[in-house]
Formats: structure tokens, sequence, C-alpha cells
């Protein structure tokens, strides 16, 4: 055996230990027969009780994607293949049955609250362990969410997004769409016409929420598909900061996941935004697993105003995703800090877009891409400085590490500059695990996979900082267990 | 505490040791000295039980256990170290972090309690005035953009800090100045007990100045030639290697 086999051996060994949120919730679910049509659309806006002006927006996102769809119109620039999507075999919409408007937890089913509990994720507000209000979103319903009474005290309303539809009308259609309107890409408009359920939160005018709010997804049912959307809105002044998970049981076939995420940031308003993400990867042979195609955005609208997006992205087969901030306040601000991880045959297109409009704008770009196994990873990203952004500035950098020779890693920076007075930085690195450093921890005493880990995770620290303190922790052992079984 | 018997050993195609013999008793320090290319660093290589050198024949106890059945970290585990020629960096991971990690491997190894930061604290700033590292150097990432002094000197504090039975230096004195190769020397004269034995690989004679061996030995070609008491080495610098390659010919 040569020593490039050996390593690559020794990789494969710690790249393949299993996902351990695989199970499956055995529940009774209210789901519509698959397809997708009029009527289905019609279904799940009467199952929700929505007023007439939100079913004419899902409808004219139906009639638009129904267009992209004949057309074939489906993105293929990213960088990953996959069979074709059948949209017409895809359960639109499932929830856990029976589910009245629940006034306390006590009336959650006790199977879904042991599904969170065996997530880790304690849904129970006795156990203020964190100090986190938790939206627990199950397939496409939103279950329970925590802290509710503490944070209206504060005029904080955080709720899910069915709720919000109806308790804060004015509110939602305010801002619905505003960031990413229902036609803004082929997922984004077929998110429009089918969401069922998300989280929504409004932080009032110089309120800063005293807690991290958060939602975790999860998706049970077989053959369904998910398509949340969160709406979060700071008003002037309003500082948040959220955090979403989410997981899926293993299964042999590929679910599909398209969500859509809004912020909106007035006047010296702060949300900071942060994913950890691990759908189920697929098996390392690539069966199944999450498609997770994603839009993303965040507008600084007001002056000063600041959004920075945090990921930490483990899981699914295939990731098409970029967390993106128009810049349109003065003096607003922008960050995205993500780790991508790709093991097995996982394939992820990630980056951002960072659009500066507003004078003053800046922009800071730090990815970092672990690709081990036979994983394939991108990162694009646009950075376009407008004609009336005096002075704007971005930093971006991105980091690529590889474990082993069979992985691969491409960068695809894209760059608009229509103002002479903006600074724009751009720095990448690719680097491998290499045998030395390996070798040197091990020399210490460290385990091949302590070693693996500790290399990694020092590879993302300046992403792993950003990350909410509770969170930190979760996402570090996360990469280490990602990448079990994959280097040496 | 170690004996090799007829070590050959290869890195990819080429058999670099041929038949090494070497015992070195509790509390000895050995010098291994040799041109360029004459299996110094593989020797090392082997103790440490790098991936990419096999042992093809021979054998190598460690208190009468054969080396070669256990991996890279349970030898470091049981109490093998080897001082780096070129310390490796890994970016993003604290010094402190990393030996913390690595003591507590050690630890638990020997069935002993982990320590928590605290004390593993106090026992860092201790060892880090035997060699008079600057404590900055312990928050910064493991051995990035350090000088080649402070690395060397990082590798003596590791040493100190996991407290090996057999320390191998590696090349310690080269990239050094005068001054850092004597603090690192003495880092190392005062971890000199009549428990831990050493193996000091150089190409010079300069570091013996430093560290006095109680055994000289003469790598070339793979074997060693000539051993001696620590006189050899000065006869070695006066003659060169010349003088021994010319013994091994013959």
């Amino acid at each position: 055996m040569t020593e490039f086999e050996n390593q690559n051996d020794q990789l494969r060994r710690i790249a393949d230990r299993e996902y351990q949120y695989g199970f499956v919730t055995d529940i009774e679910s209210d789901t519509i027969p698959p397809g997708l049509s009029e009527d289905v659309v019609r279904l799940i806006s009467a199952k929700k009780q929505e007023p007439e002006w939100l079913l004419a927006w899902r409808l004219k996102a139906l009639h638009r994607f129904l267009e992209l769809l004949e057309t074939e119109q489906e993105p293929t620039w990213a960088q990953v293949t996959y069979p074709k999507i059948d949209y017409q075999d895809i359960i639109y919409y499932s929830a856990p049955r029976p589910r009245e408007n629940l006034e306390s937890l006590d009336e959650v089913d006790p199977e879904l609250l042991a599904t969170y509990e065996k997530l880790g994720i304690s849904l129970s507000e006795q156990k203020r362990l964190t100090g986190v209000a938790v939206d627990a979103v199950f397939d496409s319903v939103s279950v329970a969410t925590t802290f509710k009474g503490e944070l209206e005290k504060l005029g904080i309303v955080f709720c899910s997004f069915s709720e919000a539809v109806q308790k804060h009308p004015e509110l939602v259609r305010q801002y619905l769409g505003t960031v990413v309107p229902y036609s803004d890409n082929f997922f984004a408009c077929l998110n429009s016409a089918v969401f069922s359920d998300g989280s929504f939160a409004y932080v009032p005018k110089g309120v800063r929420c005293p807690m991290e709010l958060s939602t975790y997804f999860r998706i049970n049912s077989a053959g369904t598909g998910q398509f949340e959307r969160t709406l979060l809105v700071a008003e002037e002044g309003a500082y948040v900061s959220y955090l979403e998970g989410c997981t899926a049981p293993m299964r042999d076939e590929n679910q599909l996941h398209a969500a859509v995420v809004e912020l909106v940031a007035l006047d010296d308003a702060e949300i900071k935004y942060s994913t950890v993400q691990n759908w189920y990867p697929g098996d390392k042979d690539g069966k199944g697993g999450i498609y997770n195609f994603v839009t993303k955005r965040g507008a600084c609208r007001g002056k000063r105003s600041k959004i920075s997006w945090t990921q930490v992205e483990t899981g699914s087969a295939i990731t098409w995703k970029y967390p993106s901030c128009i810049l349109q306040g003065d003096d607003s601000v922008g960050e995205f800090y993500s780790v991508a991880m790709t093991n097995n045959r996982q394939q992820a297109d990630t980056g951002t877009k960072m659009l500066h409009i507003g004078k003053n704008t800046k922009s800071t770009i730090i990815s970092k891409g672990i690709s081990a196994g036979r994983g394939q990873q991108s990162y694009r990203g646009l950075v376009r400085i407008g004609p009336k952004a005096e002075n704007a500035r971005n930093y971006s950098q991105c980091d690529s590490l590889l474990l082993g020779d069979e992985c691969g890693a491409h960068t695809f920076p894209y760059l608009e500059v229509k103002n002479a007075s903006a600074t724009v930085e751009h720095e990448a690195t690719t680097s491998k695990i290499g045998e030395d450093q390996l070798f040197y921890c091990r020399q210490r005493g460290l385990s091949e996979e302590d070693a693996v880990s500790m290399i990694v995770n020092g590879f993302c620290k300046e992403v792993l900082r950003e990350l909410p303190m509770e969170f930190a922790v979760e996402a570090q052992n996360l990469l280490g267990v990602s990448l079990e079984g994959a280097v040496g | 505490m170690l004996r090799l018997e007829d070590v050959h050993a290869s890195a990819g195609d080429a058999e670099i040791l041929r038949g090494v013999d070497l015992e070195i008793r509790p509390g000895e320090v050995h010098a291994i000295m040799g041109p360029n290319g004459s299996g110094k660093s593989t020797l090392a290589n082997v103790l440490a039980g790098r991936p990419s050198v096999h042992v093809t024949r021979g054998r190598v106890m460690f208190e009468g256990r054969d080396l070669t059945q256990l991996s890279t970290e349970e030898r470091a585990r049981e109490g093998i170290f080897l001082a780096f020629q070129y310390p490796v960096e890994i970016p993003g991971v604290s010094n402190m972090y990393f030996l913390k990690a690595a003591k507590n491997a050690v630890l638990a190894h020997r069935g002993e309690p982990e320590l928590d930061a605290m004390d593993f604290l106090a026992i860092a700033r201790e060892k880090m005035a035997l060699v008079e590292m600057d404590e900055k150097l312990m928050q910064r990432s493991v051995n990035e953009g350090f000088s080649g002094g402070e690395k060397k000197r990082n590798e003596i504090l590791q040493m100190a800090i996991l407290e090996p039975k057999l320390a191998v230096l590696d090349e310690t004195d080269s990239g050094l100045d005068i001054d850092a190769l004597r603090v690192v020397a003495n880092g190392v004269n005062a971890l000199r007990s009549p428990a831990r034995s050493m193996l000091v690989i150089t190409h010079y004679q300069r570091l013996l100045e430093y560290i006095v061996p109680d055994f000289v030995h003469v790598l070339a070609g793979g074997r060693i030639v000539k051993s001696g008491g620590k006189e050899l080495a000065l006869e070695l610098e006066e003659k060169g290697y010349g003088w021994v390659e010319g013994a091994a010919a013959g």
C-alpha cells in the first residue's frame, strides 16, 4: 500500500461515521396527495385560513413557476449535478395531526416533544438552560414556539409564519416578498406558491432582543418537500440574533427543501442570522439526502444598519445557497461567514452576494470550504458596487481545505465595480491537510480523528467564533462528526 | 529502554536504513551524527512511527515491546517524543489548546486524571520559564508565524510538558543562532534525568558542546559505522565525515 492510498484509506474511515439524526417519528399526518396545481395551492391556503391577498400572491407565484417549469428554466449554472426533479411527484403539505391552535406546550403531541428532545432541542420552557426561544417546524408546520409571553412584554413578535398571518397580517403584508420577490428565481417562486409555514420575528424600534431566537426545522414524512418561509424585521435601532438548525431522517429518496428567508433591517438595526445546517446528506454512495435549494437575502434598508450571516453547512446531498445582503442604507454593513463541508458524494455550490448601493457601505466575506471523500464544493460570490456607492469597501477571503485526493474545491468570484472610489479585496487559498500536520499531532499523542477535528476547527475558527456561544460548541462537534471516516 | 537490532527501513522505494543496531539504557544521552542523507531523520521517524517510513527488517524494542506494532499516537502516549527538525504549523489552533489536548491524551492513557485549564496553565508557565518563552506564544496558533528559534523552543517546551521517557531531538540546532542554541540546550539539560533517555541527532558537533552526550554514534550509508564517547564528536569535527565514510566503505 502506498503512502497515498494509506492516507486516503484513513480519510475514508473518518468520513464514514453515520448520520445520527436519521430516525423517523411515527406520527399521524395530515397530508395532501403529491402534485402541484392551483387546487393544491388553494388547499394549502384554505387550511391556513389565509386572507385573500395572500392566496392571490401564491397564485401569481404558482403561475410564474409553472411557466418557468414549462420553459425549462430550472437553474443549471451551479456546479452540481442531480437527476431531473419531478415536481408533480412531491407532497407539498404534510402536518402532524391533530393540531388545534395550541395554547401551551402541554397540548403538543408528546411524540413530537420526544423527537425534539432526541435532537437535543428542549421545547420545555422550564428548562431555561440556554435562554433560547425556539420555534419548531415539523414537516410543513410550526408545532411549538417557546418563551412567547416573555418576548411579547417587550413588543417582540416571535411565532410561526401562519400565526403571524393571522395575528399580524399588516406586518406580514408590508414586508413579505419585498426582499425576495415571488418571481426572484425558480426555487423562490416555487416556495412562494406552496410555502406552508416557517418563522416570523419582529423586533420593534429601539428594542434589543434579550435572547437568541431559534427555529429548528425537521423533515419527517416521506416524499415530502419542505418549503418554509422566514421573515425577520428589525425596526430602527433594534437588535436580534437568530439561529436555525435542521435535520431529517435517513431515506433512500432525495427530498427537496426550498426555503426562503427575508431579513429587513431599518436605521441602526442589526440582525445576526446563524445557521447550523445538518440535513441528511445521503449515504456514502450518494443515495438519498436532502436537496437544499434555498434563497436567503437581507435588506439593510436603513442607515448604519447591519446584517450578518453565519452558516455552518455540513448536511444535505446538494446545497445551493447564497445568503446575500442588499446594502441600501448609507454606512450599512453586510457580513457573510461560512463554513461548508462536503464529504462522501455531497455537493455544495454556496457563497454570497453583497450588493453595495448606499454610500460608505462595507461588506466582509469569509468563506471556509472543506472537502473530503468525493465531495465537490464551489464558492460562488458576487460583489457589486453600484454607481452611487461612494467609498464602498469589500473584503473577501475564500479558503479551501482538501482532505484526500478524490474531492474538489472551486472558487467563482464575481466582481462588478461601478464606482471608482470603491476598495475591493479578494484573497483565496487552497490547502490540504498534510501528512506532516497529522503526524505532528499524532506524535504528540492525539488520535488521528482528534487531530483532523482540531485542524479543521482551527481552519474554521474565524467563522465559528461568529456563532452564538451555545451553538459554537454544537457546530464544532458537528464538524468532527461530519468528518468521521475522512482522514488519518 | 530502547534496542534496535539490524533495523532496515525504507521510505517510498528507497531503502534508507540498512541494518542499524543501537541500545540506549535509561538516563543515557546518545548522539547520532552523520552526513546529509545518511538516514538520521529516517531513524527518528522509525522511532516515532511516521506512516510513510516502513521498517522492512529487524526489531525495534522499547521497554521490551515491539514498537512497530504500535501506532504513532500510542508510541507518543507510551513516552516517545520527537522534537521535529521542521515543526509544523497548525493555523487557528492555539498553542495552549494543542498542548493541553496532547498532555491530556498522555494522562488519559496512563489512567491519570486530565488537567483542567487552570492546572494546565500553572504547569505550562513553569515550563515556559525553562525555555525562556514568551507567554504570548501560548495564545498564538501552533508554530504559525514563529521564528526559527521560537519554533525550536516550542518543541522543547512540549517535551518538558509531556515528560517523555525517550526524547528524540532531530537536528534541534539547525537554524538556531548561538543564543537560541544555548537556551534550547539549557532546557534540554534541565530535562535530563536517570529515568529519561535522549537521542540527539545532529549534523554538527556544536550542539554537543551544550548537550554533552554519553555516547556518540556515526551514521553513514544507513548504518552505524562508528561508536564512541563524547570525544568522537570532536574527532569527527576535525577529520570530517569523509573519514568515517571511508571506514564504512572499507
